[in-house]
C-alpha cells in the first residue's frame, strides 16, 4: 500500500514544485476544514483558547503542519529514517490518534484540488493520496 | 431519523441543482478507478481501463458515472427517508452487484474532490461539513441491506 514507485515520486516532487510557494495558504485552509469538518479533532486542540477557522492558532499549525510536509518530500527516498523524531514527537508527546492522519490528509487534497483543479489529476492525486498515506505510516512508526 | 438544519438542506440543494451530472457523474467514477484501482474489479466487462487515459476515455465508464449521479439524485429529493429511498439499491449492490460496502466511502471521497475542484473557494468548511454528511448518510443508506 505504501511503497512509492519512481513514478509517483517524481509526480510528488513535480505537483509540490508548483503548490509550496501557496503552503501556508494550504495548510491553514487545511487545518480550518479538518476542525470544521471533523469537530472530533478539536479535542486535541483544546488548549487554543480561539478554535475557529480564522484563528492565528490555526494559522500557525497549517504552517507547521505544511513546512513537515514539504519536508517529507525532500526525505521522500526515506520516509521511515526522515520522519523519525517527527514520530516520536507524535507517539509520546503528542499521542494523536493515527486514524487522524487520514482525516488531516483528505482535507490537504480537498484544499489542493480547490486550490489547484487543472493540476490536481486524477494521477496526481492518486500519486499525493499514496504519498501522503506513506507519510502518515512513517509518523506512526515510533507508536508501538 | 437524521437531523438537517436548513443551512444543510440548502446547500445540497444547491450544490446538486447547479451541478451538471454528465460531467461530474463520470469525472468522479474515472478518479476512483484511478485513484483506488482495486474497485476496478467491479467492471470486469467495461472495456479498456489500462490506463488513466483509457479510464478517462472509456465511454461506458462515463455512461455509468452519470447514473451514479442520477442515483445521488434520489437521495436530493429524499433527504428526510433516505434509508427507505435507497432501500432497493443497497439489495442491488449487495445480492446482485456484491459490491463491498467500503467502495461507497471512496466513491464518495472523489466525487468530494470533484465538486471541491467545480466550486472552488465557495467549498467552505461548512459546505464541505454539510456535503460530506449528505454522503455519509447516502454510504450507510446503501449499506444497509447488506447481510
Amino acid at each position: 500500500m505504501t511503497t512509492l514507485s519512481a513514478k509517483d515520486k517524481e509526480v510528488v516532487k513535480a505537483f509540490w514544485a508548483k503548490v509550496s510557494g501557496k503552503g501556508e495558504q494550504i495548510g491553514t485552509d487545511a487545518v480550518a476544514r479538518m476542525l470544521t469538518v471533523y469537530p472530533q479533532t478539536k479535542t486535541y486542540f483544546s488548549h487554543w483558547k480561539d478554535q475557529s477557522p480564522s484563528s492565528p492558532s490555526v494559522r500557525k499549525h497549517g504552517i507547521t503542519v505544511m513546512a513537515g510536509v514539504g519536508d517529507a518530500v525532500t526525505k521522500i527516498d526515506d520516509l521511515k529514517g526522515g520522519l523519525l523524531s517527527l514520530s516520536e514527537l507524535h507517539a509520546f508527546t503528542l499521542r494523536v490518534d493515527p486514524a487522524n492522519f487520514k482525516i488531516l490528509s483528505h482535507n490537504i487534497m480537498v484544499v489542493m484540488a480547490i486550490m489547484f483543479p487543472k493540476d490536481f489529476t486524477p494521477e496526481v492525486h492518486v500519486a499525493m493520496d499514496k504519498f501522503l498515506a506513506a507519510v502518515s505510516l512513517a509518523l506512526a512508526e515510533k507508536y508501538r | 431519523m437524521v437531523e438537517w438544519t436548513d443551512f444543510e438542506r440548502a446547500t445540497i440543494q444547491d450544490i446538486f441543482s447547479k451541478m451538471d451530472y454528465e460531467v461530474v457523474g463520470p469525472a468522479a467514477l474515472s478518479r476512483c478507478l484511478v485513484v483506488y484501482p482495486w474497485t476496478q474489479r467491479y467492471f470486469g466487462n467495461f472495456g479498456n481501463l489500462y490506463n488513466a487515459a483509457a479510464i478517462m476515455g472509456n465511454p461506458n465508464v462515463a455512461k455509468h458515472g452519470t447514473i451514479i449521479l442520477h442515483g445521488l439524485d434520489r437521495g436530493v429529493k429524499n433527504m428526510d427517508n433516505m434509508k427507505e429511498i435507497y432501500a432497493e439499491l443497497s439489495v442491488l449492490h449487495s445480492e446482485k452487484l456484491h459490491v463491498d460496502p467500503d467502495n461507497f466511502k471512496l466513491l464518495s471521497d472523489c466525487l468530494t474532490i470533484v465538486v471541491a475542484a467545480q466550486l472552488g473557494k465557495a467549498f467552505t468548511g461548512e459546505v464541505q461539513a454539510a456535503f460530506q454528511k449528505f454522503m455519509a448518510v447516502v454510504v450507510s443508506s446503501l449499506g444497509r441491506q447488506y447481510h
